[in-house]
C-alpha cells in the first residue's frame, strides 16, 4: 500500500494577487484577463479561480468561484487567465467593474480539469450560455491532440451566446442555438445530440452550462459508449473542500452513492456517475 | 518578543499557540495543508463525526448573508471508523495536534463515539458537539436543554477517565447559558467551546420558499462576533476557572483579541477560512503582534483581562 504522505487536494493551488490586465464588455459578459505569470503552467481547461470580491470593508465574506476560460503566455504580459463572467449578482457585478491594474485575491487553479484523449477521438462541446468560456480553450488543447472538435452552443436568446470569433478557429464546426430563435437554430443545444450520438458521429462530449443541459446529455449519452465530461455548478462558499456546501450525489465504481463536493471532486465529473435524479435530494439508504 | 509564552492550555491538554480551526470548517485538514502547514497553528479541530457515515442535509446548503452566511450540512461525514482509521494518523504524521469533534444523536452514540476516540493515539482532547442546528429535531439538539446536555456528558465523562481534556461544545440558541455551562462542568466536562452557530433562515425570493435544502441552517461569520463575544464575557464571568475555546466570526487578530479578553484561552477560526484559505496562521500571527504591541507578557495573561477590577 502506497503511503499518503502529503495530501493531493488543492495540489497547485496558489493564493495571492493577480493584476487585471484588461476588462472589455463582450455582448452580455466581461471578459477579465488577470495577469499570473507562472502559474499558467499549474492551469488545465475545467480548472476554476475563487476570487475575493468587494474589497476590504465589504460585507460580502465569500469568494466567486469562475470557469477558467483560458490561459496562454505572452511576451508583454508573461502568464495571463482569461475569465467570462457574466454580471448578475453583487459579487459579480463588483468584478465586471473592476479596471486594469487593480490587484484581485485569488486562489487558483482549483477543481478537477477536462480529462484529454491520449489517441485522437471525436469530440463534441457543448456549452449553454457563457458555460461555453472554458470550452475554447480546450478546443485548442484538443485540436493539438489531432482531435475532430465540434461545437454547440445553446442559449435562451443570442445575446447570451459567447462565441469570440478567434475561439471559432480552434473548432471544426460550430453551431448555434437559441430558445427564441434570435441566433443560430431555434431549439435547445441538446436537441441534435441524440443524432449524432445514435450515428456514432461523436466519442466524448464535453459540457458546460446549466445543470438542465448537463442532466439532459447525460440522459441521453446514458447506456452508450459515449464517455460524458460535465463542468458542474453548485453553490460553494470555499471552492477548496472544507465547507461541505457544494455536494453532489454521485455513484462510485461499486455502485455506492457519496455526496462528493463538485469544488475538489469536480467541477469536471463523469456525467454518468452523477445521479441527477437526486441532485437536492438526499439518497434514502445509508451509505 | 522570542520570549512572548504564546502557549495555552484546556484541562490538561498543551498547545504551542491559542489559534485552532473550528469544527466543520477545516475537513480533516488535508485541504488547508496546501495553504499553510498544519503542525504551525495550535491545533486542528476535526470536523464532528458521527459513529455511521451520513450523508447530510439536501442542497442548498449554504445561503451568503450580510457579512455572513447560513450553512445548513448536516453532519455529513465518513462515520468514526473509517475517520479514525484514515484522517487522524495522516494529522499525527503531519506532526498537527488534532483535537477531535463527535456528534451523536443519543446519549448511547456520544459514549460510543468517546470510547472510539480513547483507543486512538495521537489526539489531544475531545470536543463534544452537543450543539448542532442541522438536526431534524430541534429537540435533539442536546445543548438547548439543561438535563440533556449532563447526560450526554456525564455519559462521555465515564467512558473518558481524564486522558484527554473534554471540550462541551454549547450553542448560543439558549436562554441562559451560563447555567447550561455549569451543568455541563459539573457532569464532568473541561472546557467549554462557545459558540456553536446562531439559527437563521434566508427566503428565497424566487420561490418564495426557504432557502436551504432544510430550511434553517446555522449563521456564522462576522456577523456573529458579538454574540460570541457576549457569550464567552458571561460564561468567563460564571465559571472563571474553565477555560474557554472561543469561536465565533473571528476574521482578524483583533477579533481574536477580542475573545481572549472575555475569557477564552484559545481560538477556533471557521467561517474565515472559506474566504480566506491562509485565514487561520494570518490570524494567528497578527494575534501574537498585537499582544506583543499591547503589552502582554504572555497570551495566557490577556485571557479574560477584559474582566478586571476598574483601576481606582
Amino acid at each position: 500500500m502506497v503511503k499518503e504522505v502529503m495530501s493531493d487536494i488543492n495540489r497547485g493551488a496558489t493564493h495571492f494577487n493577480a493584476t487585471v490586465l484588461a476588462n472589455k464588455r463582450v455582448g452580455q459578459y466581461h471578459q477579465i484577463v488577470l495577469g499570473i505569470g507562472d502559474l499558467v503552467k499549474s492551469c488545465r481547461p475545467g480548472n476554476f479561480v475563487a476570487i475575493k470580491v468587494g474589497g476590504d470593508s465589504s460585507k460580502l465574506i465569500l469568494r466567486r468561484a469562475f470557469a477558467i476560460s483560458r490561459v496562454s503566455e505572452s511576451v508583454s504580459f508573461g502568464g495571463t487567465m482569461e475569465l467570462i463572467v457574466a454580471p448578475h449578482g453583487t459579487g459579480s457585478k463588483w468584478l465586471c467593474s473592476q479596471s486594469e491594474g487593480v490587484e484581485l485575491d485569488i486562489v487558483a487553479p482549483l477543481g478537477t480539469a477536462f480529462g484529454i484523449p491520449t489517441t485522437p477521438v471525436n469530440a463534441l462541446l457543448v456549452g449553454g450560455g457563457y458555460g461555453s468560456a472554458p470550452l475554447f480553450g480546450l478546443a485548442e488543447v484538443l485540436k493539438a491532440r489531432g482531435c475532430k472538435v465540434d461545437m454547440l452552443l445553446g442559449a435562451s436568446i443570442g445575446a447570451k451566446i459567447y462565441a469570440p470569433m478567434e475561439g471559432k478557429r480552434s473548432v471544426n464546426s460550430l453551431k448555434i442555438y437559441t430558445e427564441d430563435g434570435s441566433m443560430g437554430e431555434l431549439g435547445r443545444v441538446t436537441e441534435p445530440i441524440t443524432r449524432l450520438v445514435e450515428n456514432g458521429e461523436v466519442d466524448v462530449i464535453y459540457s458546460c452550462g446549466p445543470m438542465g443541459m448537463l442532466r439532459a446529455i447525460s440522459e441521453i449519452t446514458n447506456g452508450t459508449d459515449v464517455v460524458h465530461q460535465c463542468a458542474v455548478e453548485e453553490a460553494m462558499a470555499c471552492g477548496i473542500g472544507i465547507c461541505m456546501t457544494c455536494v453532489l450525489p454521485v455513484k462510485d465504481e461499486n455502485g455506492q452513492i457519496a455526496m462528493l463536493r463538485s469544488c475538489i471532486d469536480g467541477p469536471v465529473m463523469d456525467g454518468a456517475q452523477v445521479q441527477w435524479q437526486l441532485v437536492g435530494q438526499i439518497p434514502e439508504v445509508a451509505p | 518578543m522570542s520570549n512572548f509564552d504564546f502557549s495555552t492550555t484546556l484541562g490538561n491538554a498543551f498547545f504551542n499557540t491559542p489559534i485552532f480551526t473550528a469544527s466543520g470548517c477545516a475537513s480533516s485538514g488535508k485541504e488547508l495543508a496546501q495553504f499553510f502547514p498544519l503542525n504551525e497553528i495550535g491545533a486542528v479541530v476535526t470536523k464532528s463525526v458521527m459513529n455511521k457515515p451520513r450523508y447530510g442535509r439536501p442542497t442548498p446548503r449554504m445561503a451568503e448573508t450580510p457579512s455572513g452566511m447560513l450553512n445548513s450540512i448536516g453532519l455529513q461525514g465518513p462515520g468514526i471508523d473509517a475517520f479514525l482509521a484514515k484522517d487522524v494518523p495522516w494529522l499525527v504524521e503531519q506532526k498537527s495536534r488534532v483535537i477531535v469533534s463527535i456528534a451523536g444523536e443519543t446519549v448511547e452514540e456520544y459514549a460510543t463515539l468517546a470510547r472510539k476516540v480513547r483507543s486512538v493515539a495521537g489526539i489531544s482532547a475531545l470536543e463534544v458537539n452537543i450543539s448542532c442546528p442541522n438536526v431534524e429535531n430541534r429537540g435533539l439538539v442536546f445543548a438547548c436543554d439543561p438535563e440533556a446536555s449532563r447526560r450526554v456528558i456525564d455519559g462521555v465523562r465515564k467512558t473518558i477517565g481524564g486522558e484527554i481534556p473534554i471540550i462541551a461544545k454549547l450553542s448560543p440558541d439558549v436562554t441562559n447559558l451560563p447555567a447550561i455551562a455549569q451543568g455541563v462542568v459539573e457532569a464532568g466536562a473541561d472546557c467549554l467551546a462557545l459558540i456553536n452557530t446562531v439559527l437563521g433562515m434566508v427566503i428565497n425570493l424566487d420561490s418564495m420558499r426557504p432557502h436551504l435544502g432544510g430550511k434553517t441552517g446555522g449563521l456564522s461569520g462576522p456577523a456573529i462576533k458579538p454574540v460570541a463575544v457576549r457569550a464567552i464575557y458571561q460564561v468567563h464571568s460564571a465559571l472563571p476557572q474553565v477555560p474557554i475555546l472561543g469561536m465565533g466570526g473571528v476574521a482578524s487578530g483583533r477579533d481574536a483579541l477580542e475573545l481572549i479578553l472575555a475569557g477564552a484561552s484559545g481560538v477556533s477560526v471557521g467561517t474565515a477560512s472559506f474566504g480566506n484559505p491562509h485565514a487561520v496562521i494570518d490570524i494567528q500571527s497578527e494575534l501574537r503582534e498585537l499582544l506583543i504591541t499591547k503589552g502582554f507578557p504572555s497570551l495566557k495573561s490577556a485571557i479574560g483581562y477584559a474582566h478586571r477590577q476598574e483601576e481606582v
